[in-house]
């Protein structure tokens, strides 16, 4: 069993496989898989050449075996993974000679496309293409499943719960990171271990990309954080080029040396990559010349992680952003009916802008599906933030099906010291890894007492190592109480927060404004107990990034306590504040609103509407002001005078002015308008969106309610939604003249189930005669073009 | 201005008109930006190039149909396949300013272009100097969605050079390149310097576009 072998004797990998198939004939871009039907012998050969050096574990010839690369070969997988592992076994017959134990394991490299929202490969397709090769490699006999040479976290993750799930073989995973220890896309080393180790993989590490001499920095950080048997396969060298040809130049010998270094710093396996050969293995396995290996010590940092960053709770007081939440918000309340996506998400970056570390996300309401809007919410903010986020609802499926999709390792909000929230919750944690918030409450309610909160505190972490969960992965919540019904509620709080940082040694975390309900000027009192919290060892507080007051609390916190080092953040940010706000408050605006948007200037703007709704009604500004100075920048658009970044500068601004009108409005009761509704989406096989984003803004500004599908949108969605929201007018972009055909299947189907709504169409590759010929009502050559299409269509009604 | 801001001011739409000074700024502060987002990865390999015909020509393995990728290499009997990506990171920057400022989405976007090609540009030159120590000179690159030279190449392109391994570039479903900000290219390479006074631009035949250098 691999499992009991692997962190106890060190082991040897094989090493480069490609490079040698290149040599005896494999021409670029040849699926070097079907080798294994096609040239059983030579694939025999090089597996036995490795175990003859002195190899434990061979890959069988299966890096690029997925039906998403296989999708034009001749062979089918099944016979090409069966085949590789036949391969691999007989080869340990041929070139084992003594009686050492050796495995074959089954190769998986990356699907070759990258995953949504970088790419169009969705998470669970790649599930499905992983799972597939998994499942005839265990039938075939394969003895355990290396995942490699991945760059991306996310795709990192559907591999290894296909393996997990549709397999019961051991799991290790190894990656590529460059030389200033980033993966490609953008993840670093604390977040990839948090997230591996928080999936339960057998063991983690390196390989290609780099030589042995640029691993070790990328290893010893690895090693700073990772408890688990590490596996180290570097390339022989960085490729070079030369005369239009990939090569590696570190000899056999070099090779072993830096490998013999690398094993002092505490590796359980080691082996090769591109460029590596047989003669390099032989030569790191003769100097290395032993079994022993000193493992891994555990590690206690509590790490949450996104797919492009670590936040380490348990060094420096972090700020988990609040405001992704419904409870007390109207607008919120109102945005998730709506299914305003956009809402949230600038909620998000507003949040990231103020200096929030974690986002909290909480989409539950009555009478929606949170199932769904959790797992739409998690996914899109990922797309526009890094931050890690805290997934927070009461719904364990929401729960479950959040973290599946969630690309690192998240916060869960929360389990607390009832039986059954233990029961629901901690298997969760165990499958999908996660930081989870542990409420001190149970049964009995919430004690009143510090030492009743510890004591549940207690009681969770116990049940947690019960699922193999570690104490690191428990922040505790010993809750804040308000004040102004109990009287002793804050320090109870301040007392707790203490002892279970004392007894336990564990990381804290408080949702710090529950402190002032129902009392005047919350944010005097919030202020100071966050202070008071964060002195008496609260690590998380859940506040509000974009309260002054918190912030104030906070900043001055990590200046007092030598956080912030020589006051640096302090000074940046406090060092020129007090000109800059007597300079907004005075309220002298030099310009009008109308100039303000002719030139593009957000925040006068926002200052114009302001001062304009002192005398004037919302409706007349809009009429008077803001639509005339649209129009003009729109005229001087067609005229060629106001180029696009302009016409946008000033759309952003109109922007700003419309919101403070809309509140004014909805404050009152009224709205704007009936809004006419549009459709538009980028269409299927298409990710290139920016046109579309262009023709939205303008259409919003105009007064339209636009309805946005998104990028790679198939016909069937787009359909469905003009049907069952009974819209008039699509609006379709696209790209390339491959994608075109997905526009007209979109208006063919359309023409057939809705022929009363109308599609204007628009993109690089469009002109009049395509538009024609695939039947679209309208060809839009610029943005402007969009909108009066829309009011003509409109203005007919 | 230097060339790569004269470069994202033309992606921009500007043409020969005067670009205002708040535009100007954006154009720099997003260069700045860039500088912090992007990466630069390059990958490229040299095949044999054979002529079937005037229209169709053989690079490698990969056999093209295409009059005016023919025209391009006429002459060349190798050639360079290159793929090349600024990385996911500039997709990311794109996708969080949609929210919030389009304006910068679209300056980011000419920005990344200019970049792109600038990189591409410095490349070249290096290559250049290298072969022409071998006694070859190099042709304008040439990338599918040229005139006629079809996307669908993209991806036998991409695994020729196995580019998804080495820098992180693949495609979709339709032929399209991701990372957004990544290029194809194939470079001609002949024994004879036919003097290329016409480049990538200039070359193509829509004269009324306005992106058009002029």
């Amino acid at each position: 069993m691999i499992r009991t072998h692997l962190g106890k004797d060190l082991l040897y990998f094989d090493g480069g496989l490609g490079t040698l198939l290149q040599s005896r004939g494999l021409s670029p871009g040849e699926l070097p898989e079907t080798w294994n039907i096609t040239h059983p012998d030579e694939i025999i050969n090089i597996h036995r050449r490795y175990f003859e050096a002195g190899c434990d574990i061979v890959l069988t010839n299966t890096f690029g075996a997925n039906a998403l690369k296989f999708h034009d070969s001749q062979y089918h997988l099944k016979e090409i993974t069966e085949a590789a592992i036949a391969n691999a076994k007989k080869a340990a017959l041929l070139g084992v000679q003594d009686a050492r134990q050796t495995y074959v394991a089954l190769d998986v490299g990356p699907t070759g496309k990258l995953l949504k929202p970088m790419g169009d490969l969705g998470f669970e397709e790649a599930y499905a293409a992983f799972r597939e090769v998994m499942r005839y490699g265990e039938a075939a006999g394969a003895d355990f499943i290396h995942i490699e040479t991945m760059s991306d976290t996310y795709e990192v993750k559907a591999a290894i719960l296909a393996a997990k799930e549709n397999t019961n073989l051991a799991v290790t995973v190894t990656m590529i990171f460059d030389e200033k220890g980033k993966l490609l896309t953008g993840g670093d080393v604390p977040a990839l271990v948090a997230m591996l180790e928080g999936l339960r993989v057998d063991a983690l590490g390196l390989n290609c990309g780099l030589g042995p001499e640029q691993m070790l920095p990328v290893l010893k950080e690895l090693m700073d954080y990772t408890s688990i048997p590490v596996i180290v396969k570097p390339n022989a060298g960085l490729p070079r080029q030369r005369n239009g040809e990939v090569y590696y130049d570190v000899e056999p010998e070099k090779f072993a040396e830096t490998m013999e270094e690398i094993l002092k710093l505490g590796v359980s396996a080691i082996g090769g990559c591109c460029g590596t050969t047989p003669d390099h293995i032989r030569a790191m396995i003769q100097r290395a010349g032993r079994r022993k290996l000193i493992r891994p010590a555990a590690k206690g940092d509590t790490i949450v992680s996104s797919y492009g960053q670590a936040v380490v709770l348990n060094r420096k007081p972090v700020i988990i952003g609040e405001r992704i939440n419904p409870t007390g918000k109207k607008k919120f309340k109102q945005a998730l009916k709506d299914h305003d996506m956009d809402y949230i998400l600038r909620e998000g970056v507003t949040q990231q802008d103020r200096g929030a570390h974690i986002l909290d996300v909480n989409v539950g309401l009555p009478d929606i599906d949170e199932v769904s809007l959790m797992q739409e919410a998690v996914t899109e903010l990922q797309s526009v933030t890094s931050l890690p986020l805290q997934i927070d609802t009461v719904n364990v499926s929401a729960m479950e099906c959040a973290m599946r999709i969630y690309n690192g390792k998240p916060m869960i909000n929360s389990v607390n010291g009832k039986q059954e929230s233990m029961d629901a919750v901690f298997p969760l944690v165990k499958k999908y890894g996660g930081v989870v918030v542990a409420l001190t409450i149970d049964e009995e309610g919430i004690p009143n007492t510090a030492e009743g909160r510890c004591r549940i505190a207690g009681k969770i972490i116990e049940e947690a190592a019960k699922y193999g969960i570690p104490k690191k992965d428990i922040v505790v919540d010993v809750l804040a109480m308000t004040i102004s019904s109990e009287p002793e509620g804050a320090k109870i709080t301040l007392d707790a927060l203490r002892k279970v940082r004392e007894t336990y040694g564990v990381c804290t975390v408080l949702g710090v404004s529950n402190i002032s309900f129902g009392l005047p000027c919350r944010p005097v009192i919030n202020a100071s107990f966050y202070t008071m919290a964060l002195h008496s060892g609260l690590n998380a507080g859940i506040v509000n990034p974009s309260s002054q007051d918190m912030m104030r609390s906070y900043d001055s916190f990590c200046a007092l306590m030598n956080y912030d080092q020589n006051c640096e953040t302090y000074i940046r940010k406090y060092g020129a504040q007090t000109v800059e706000t007597t300079q907004k408050s005075d309220g002298t605006q030099a310009l009008t609103l109308k100039e303000a948007i002719e030139k593009g200037l957000k925040e006068e703007a926002y200052h114009g509407a302001c001062q304009l709704l002192k005398s004037s009604e919302p409706l007349e500004i809009i009429n008077q002001y803001l639509i005339p100075a649209l129009d003009e920048v729109g005229k001087g658009f067609e005229k060629g005078t106001v180029f696009l970044p302009q016409l946008l500068m000033s759309a952003d601004a109109a922007k700003m002015a419309f919101a403070v009108l809309k509140d004014s409005l909805s404050e009152r009761g009224e709205e704007a308008q009936k809004k006419h509704k549009v459709i538009l989406a980028t269409v299927k096989g298409d990710i290139h969106d920016i046109g579309k984003n262009i023709v939205k803004v303008l259409l919003e500004n105009y007064g339209f309610d636009v309805i946005d599908l998104g990028k790679d949108v198939p016909p069937e969605t787009i359909v469905k939604c003009a049907v069952g929201k009974d819209v008039k007018l699509i609006g379709l972009s696209a790209l390339m003249t491959t994608t075109v055909v997905s526009m007209e299947d979109t208006i063919k189907l359309l023409k057939e189930q809705k022929p009363d709504c109308k599609v204007m169409v628009g993109g690089a590759v469009l002109n009049q005669e395509y538009a024609d010929m695939i039947k679209a009502d309208f060809y839009g050559k610029d943005a402007m073009q969009s909108v009066y299409y829309a009011q003509r269509i409109f203005a007919e009604e | 201005m230097d060339i790569r801001t004269k470069e994202a001011v033309r992606y921009l739409g500007y043409g020969n008109h005067a670009v205002d000074g708040r535009t100007l700024a954006l154009i720099a502060s997003s260069f700045q930006e860039l500088e912090q987002s992007a990466g630069r990865r390059i990958i490229y390999r040299i095949f044999h190039v054979s002529f079937e015909n005037t229209d169709c020509l053989s690079i490698g393995t990969l056999k093209i149909k295409s009059r005016n990728l023919a025209k391009n290499m006429k002459g060349a009997d190798r050639a360079f396949l290159l793929g090349a990506t600024l990385g996911v990171g500039v997709d990311a920057l794109l996708r969080r300013y949609a929210l919030t400022d389009m304006a910068r989405v679209v300056i980011l976007q000419a920005c990344a272009a200019a970049m792109l090609e600038e990189y591409l540009d410095s490349c070249q030159e290096e290559l250049r100097k290298e072969q022409k120590t071998e006694g070859y000179y190099l042709r304008p690159r040439f990338s599918p969605g040229y005139g006629d030279f079809s996307i669908c190449h993209q991806e036998q392109i991409l695994r020729m050079l196995d580019a998804s391994k080495k820098i992180g570039l693949s495609m979709t479903d339709g032929n399209m390149l991701t990372p957004t900000k990544s290029v194809t290219a194939v470079i001609g390479l002949s024994k004879t310097d036919i003097s290329c006074h016409v480049l990538g631009c200039e070359s193509c035949e829509k004269t009324d576009c306005t992106y058009r250098r002029i």
